[in-house]
């Protein structure tokens, strides 16, 4: 049984698309057979809400009169980036505020603006012919701005570490607060929900994918930044550690801060919750039988956040259904675990989108062009050297 | 009779001193310990309720200040922002006493407020700042 891409999008266009989340496929698949449920379901949807640090906005604020050409930008005491043009910036939502740190950053000044709450743009620029102001001090809106949209370089990682901390003193971590001697474990898929673990190998999602991006229609724009798809994969082909990403475009006018969520990692620093959700059609056997996988079937890797290294050993694999469960046990110890993901959100997320594709005839587009895949350029570190080792 | 919650930093040394036996013996106060972590080589914590007459707190309290023990009223309350909260669960990951639980259907937060032990370990824990104590 096959279906192409032509024969989803016409039933999609025409309102008769049968569309089910992730999470419903899934126990169709167990009470009907993956084929069954591939005959009967077109499209499956899919969700995550976790914290995404590589996040941000390109803004362009308009010109004032006498026209400043920005050099160094904040708002609401956040630095925003100067190296674009005159009146364009990029603010990234991890960078903390110059007056309250790391309790208000980029991520809580987009949240600000996506509930319609004024911000104070002060810039300051060298002066030219063309561009004499040298100060600007004002308020700006989501509405008053030209352009708003997010660029996120890295968003809906495939797959997480579960962290654990195995030293005498807590650690205070992006993944939350790792309670001394393995006091607990904490971790952040979507599961079932998470998109790219529905689609393992990259076949359907590619540059070009239109998604949900925090509440807006937007697309994947590329691979996103440490997309590793060479990563250790289970008996489906289903990564068990952080591997593929994604990049995504969306217009922040047309986003919700019920999908967009500012964060603060106590003694880390400022993240954002973003809300993704990627459609995936089901166009065979091969890719309904990885949209069928469930929290049982799916594993993620536990790790060690006591080492300080950059390979951090692995302490095995458990299952998404035992970390949900509320403990694990590691080396004999049972551990309570805490997700950082949310799954209500990203379940509301699967139900949008799912509406959107039934109701509102989201059709899906094909990839323009792959991402990178298993064979592709294998993923680098940093290494530390000099200028005469090169 | 008044109730007071305490939160008691023990100083390095001092901390096998049976200051709890003398609050109840000398100042005619009830405690309750809610939570406590004391080791003899480091700094201890302890936070407790006290019942007793205004009077005997205040003498109590002085008592324990001279002992050098560092006396903090602690928060009378824990109070989560269902507006704010995103229901990530990552609260329940430092919650001891699992008063912050998740529920297992819905996988929405569920606070038990009767198991709570005031420890604020949730309070730095949410990132978005949900959790607050209030005096």
């Amino acid at each position: 049984m096959a279906k192409s891409w032509e024969e989803i999008n016409a039933r999609i266009a025409s309102g008769d698309a049968v569309v089910f989340t992730a999470e419903e496929f899934g126990a169709l698949a167990a009470e009907k057979g993956v084929s069954a449920a591939a005959k009967r379901v077109d499209v499956v949807t899919t969700g995550t809400f976790g914290p995404m640090c590589s996040s941000g906005v390109f803004l362009n604020f308009g010109h004032s009169d006498p026209p400043i050409k920005m050099g160094e930008i904040t708002l609401n005491d956040v630095p925003a980036s100067g190296g674009l043009a005159a009146v364009d910036t990029y603010l990234g939502v991890t960078e903390p505020s110059r007056v309250r740190g790391i309790e208000y950053g980029g991520a809580h000044v987009i949240e600000d603006l996506l509930r319609g709450r004024a911000v104070r743009l002060r810039a300051t620029g060298p002066g030219t012919d063309c561009y004499p102001r040298t100060e600007i001090d004002t308020w700006v809106t989501l509405e008053d701005l030209n352009q708003a949209y997010f660029f996120n370089p890295r968003n809906a990682y495939q797959n997480y570490a579960v962290a654990v901390n195995s030293t005498d003193t807590a650690l205070y971590t992006y993944l939350g607060t790792l309670l001394p001697r393995l006091g607990n474990a904490t971790y952040c898929s979507g599961g079932a929900l998470s998109p790219l673990l529905n689609d393992p190998t990259y076949r359907t999602i590619g540059v070009g994918t239109r998604c949900f991006v925090a509440g807006a229609p937007g697309y994947v724009a590329w691979e996103g930044t440490q997309h590793n798809p060479h990563t250790d994969r289970d008996e489906h082909g289903v990564p068990v550690r952080p591997s593929g990403t994604l990049a995504v475009i969306a217009d922040l006018k047309a986003a919700s801060p019920e999908f967009f969520s500012a964060a603060t990692f106590t003694r880390y620093g400022v993240s954002s919750f973003v809300g993704i959700g990627v459609p995936i059609p089901v166009l065979d056997d091969d890719i309904a039988a990885t949209l069928a996988l469930t929290d049982a079937d799916l594993k993620a890797t536990i790790y060690d956040y006591g080492v300080q290294h950059r390979s951090r050993p692995s302490l095995g694999t458990v299952t998404y259904a035992e970390l949900r469960s509320g403990s694990i046990e590691v080396g004999g110890k049972t551990i309570p675990t805490g997700p950082i993901s949310s799954l209500p959100v990203a379940r509301r997320i699967a139900s949008e989108l799912k509406r959107w594709v039934a109701e509102e005839r989201f059709t899906l587009a094909p990839p323009l062009q792959a991402l990178p895949q298993v064979g592709s350029q294998a993923f680098k570190p940093l290494e530390i050297r000099t200028g005469e080792a090169i | 009779m008044p109730r007071k919650r305490l939160d008691l930093t023990f100083p390095p040394r001092q901390s096998l001193k049976p200051v709890i036996y003398h609050l109840v013996k000398d100042y005619d106060l009830v405690p309750n310990i809610l939570r406590a972590q004391i080791h003899p080589a480091q700094e201890g914590r302890m936070v407790l309720e006290v019942t007793g007459s205004k009077e005997s707190y205040a003498a109590g309290v002085a008592f324990l200040e001279s002992q050098g023990l560092t006396v903090r009223e602690a928060a009378s309350d824990i109070v989560l922002d269902e507006e704010l909260c995103v229901n990530c669960g990552l609260c329940t990951a430092v919650c001891k006493p699992d008063a912050l639980t998740l529920d297992p259907e819905t996988q929405t937060l569920v606070f038990d407020k009767d198991k709570c032990v005031y420890c604020e370990a949730c309070v730095i824990a949410c990132p978005r700042r949900a959790i607050t104590l209030s005096f």
